[in-house]
């Protein structure tokens, strides 16, 4: 098995006359904990949505277990086991915080087609959406409508919509964006409690973050990327340092980089 | 309520102010024996306003042009009555799946599209398939309609009187079996996943739904169930028009579904007797052509106090009663 989980070669895409995505090649293996950084603008958000399908490349493939998905749909990556999650929180606003979770589950669980037995009945769809609404402490916000829990909650149940889809390959685009720093454990526990077999990239912008979570770093500067490497290696490289973070951040990013 | 409180876990239970409306639709028949042939057609039009409501208030479609497939019942099933076929619940059944089928077909094109380009095209079909039907005067009638729909007795035992009796039980009975239906479907895995694709259908796809297959389940649905009424509209007036698919019958169902409440199933049962007993009140007691102005002035009142229709007010009063307390 030393076939990627999910691999790109050669992604372009271009807005207008911008390059946001430049001949970037990146390789998940199975288990892998990789983390995608780069500076405003470097373009890791439209990185993600080419990956995930929600942008069209204008050039390159993507293959998922060895599988071209360059050009499939993006529910039928979906049920190969690819997700993403959104920066800014994309939820279904009027329905509960357990209608979402189960949304998810049901969908996962072939469920969705069922037009006869009452969704209420379903227990075990149900116990499943209830297990994932506990890991991400959601429990007490169960019966209340998206658009009426606090962003923060909406952040973590961005990605128990996720984690209901048992993935195979997930994408977090900053997952910790908008979380109360004292809840911030929450999310960061859930996805330690992942599968280890699952591939994981996330965008995140904490060092500390990164060092403790990624065996691997992207580092992506103008739709390019930069380096890769091992956390300590990417950040110790002065290059890295030079173009990522301008000479204000030197500070903070040593700051990250000491003791790794 | 129980300590849950969810709309979700509970919406396939039964509550006792929902037996009020069969009971008072049962009540009806008994005390009003002279009003049974608009009651009948007041019970079509709730049961094209459901249909609507499963379309519009579980998935989120709007369409102007559900008068189509209430249209394809009422001929199809008129049709195959003249042509020598008069049991009453098979005919029904074909007229909505004549339109159920017709759903099948034009969904997975028209579908794709959503807000004002598919309100357009549903505007668009409805006005294709009027002109088609006023011009195919062998298969139609034209401007002359269908007369002659006749129907053997109900299971062999009721025959069809001149009040309308047998044709108004009749109907409620289609009403409740397919209310029954409609309750199951929007308290389903798959009556959530519709709702999912009203809210947000960008990130269904992004949960693995096949957004436009379930969109096209529900409107096959939807279609079946307008044909259906359709069917008993054709066969309780014994004639079909071509006004059964005019824009007319859509615009129809759509304000009596908003009067109701939309996203409820209840909203056309409630909407539709209280627009036609405003048209009735309304021409016949003060002004045979401007009753229109009554409706339009309702209409506003209803849609400015209150997002949920009539049904809206009576849940705010509701708990307005039980001090604020749901």
């Amino acid at each position: 098995m030393n076939e990627p989980a999910l691999e790109a070669k050669g992604l372009h895409k271009s807005f207008g006359a911008l390059k946001v995505t430049d001949d970037v090649t990146l390789r998940l293996d199975a288990g892998s904990r990789t983390a995608l950084i780069g500076p405003n603008g470097a373009g890791k958000t439209t990185l993600v949505g080419l990956l995930s399908g929600t942008t069209r490349p204008d050039g390159g493939c993507i293959a998922l277990h060895g599988r071209d998905i360059t050009r499939a749909a993006l529910a039928f990556r979906v049920k190969q086991g690819l997700v993403r999650t959104f920066q800014v929180s994309s939820l279904f606003a009027k329905l509960t915080v357990l209608e979402n979770i189960f949304l998810a589950v049901s969908e996962n669980e072939g469920a969705s087609g069922d037009l006869w037995r009452p969704a209420g009945r379903r227990r075990n769809l149900i116990g499943q959406a209830e297990g994932i609404m506990e890991r991400l402490h959601l429990t007490n916000s169960r019966h209340r409508r998206v658009s009426e829990i606090p962003y923060g909650e909406q952040r973590l149940l961005e990605i128990a919509l996720a984690l209901a889809l048992e993935p195979k390959v997930l994408l977090l685009d900053e997952p910790a964006a908008g979380i109360p720093t004292d809840e911030v454990g929450v999310l960061f526990d859930a996805v330690a409690s992942l599968p280890p077999q699952i591939a994981i990239l996330m965008i995140e912008h904490d060092m500390h973050v990164v060092r403790q979570f990624a065996s691997e770093v992207y580092v992506l500067v103008h739709g390019r990327v930069l380096t890769v490497g091992p956390p300590a290696e990417v950040m110790a490289s002065p290059e890295v340092r030079a173009v990522y973070l301008g000479t204000s951040g030197q500070s903070r990013f040593a700051g990250g980089a000491q003791g790794a | 309520m129980t300590t849950d409180g969810s709309p979700f876990l509970e919406r396939h239970r039964l509550r006792p102010l929902e037996a009020a409306w069969w009971l008072m639709a049962l009540a009806f028949f008994f005390a009003f024996p002279e009003y049974l042939a608009v009651a009948t057609s007041v019970l079509v039009m709730a049961l094209f306003a459901l249909s609507l409501d499963l379309l519009l208030g579980f998935a989120g479609v709007v369409s102007l042009g559900h008068a189509v497939s209430f249209g394809i019942g009422a001929y199809v099933s008129a049709l195959i009555n003249l042509a020598g076929w008069h049991e009453a619940l098979t005919g029904a059944l074909v007229g909505g799946a004549a339109s159920g089928l017709f759903a099948l077909a034009i969904g997975p094109l028209i579908l794709r599209l959503t807000g004002l380009p598919f309100i357009m095209v549903t505007l668009g079909i409805g006005a294709i398939i009027y002109e088609a039907a006023n011009k195919a005067v062998w298969l139609t009638g034209g401007d002359n309609g269908l007369p002659g729909v006749t129907l053997d007795p109900l299971f062999g035992i009721f025959h069809w009187s001149v009040f309308g009796q047998t044709g108004y039980l009749y109907v409620l009975g289609w009403l409740l079996v397919l209310f029954y239906l409609c309750r199951r479907i929007v308290s389903s895995p798959f009556g959530m996943t519709l709702q999912g694709v009203r809210e947000n259908p960008e990130r269904m796809r992004l949960i693995g739904a096949p957004v436009l297959r379930h969109l096209v389940t529900g409107y096959a649905i939807a279609s079946m169930i307008a044909g259906i009424a359709g069917a008993l509209s054709a066969q309780t007036n014994a004639f079909v028009g071509l006004e059964v698919l005019s824009l007319n019958t859509s615009i129809d169902g759509l304000v009596m579904l908003v009067l109701g409440g939309v996203g409820r199933l209840y909203g056309g049962l409630i909407g539709a007797p209280v627009y036609m007993f405003v048209q009735h009140f309304a021409q016949q007691q003060w002004n045979p052509y401007y009753w229109m102005f009554l409706i339009g002035g309702l209409l506003i009142v209803i849609v400015r106090f209150s997002r949920g229709g009539l049904l809206g007010l009576l849940d705010d009063l509701l708990r307005r009663v039980r001090g604020g307390v749901p």
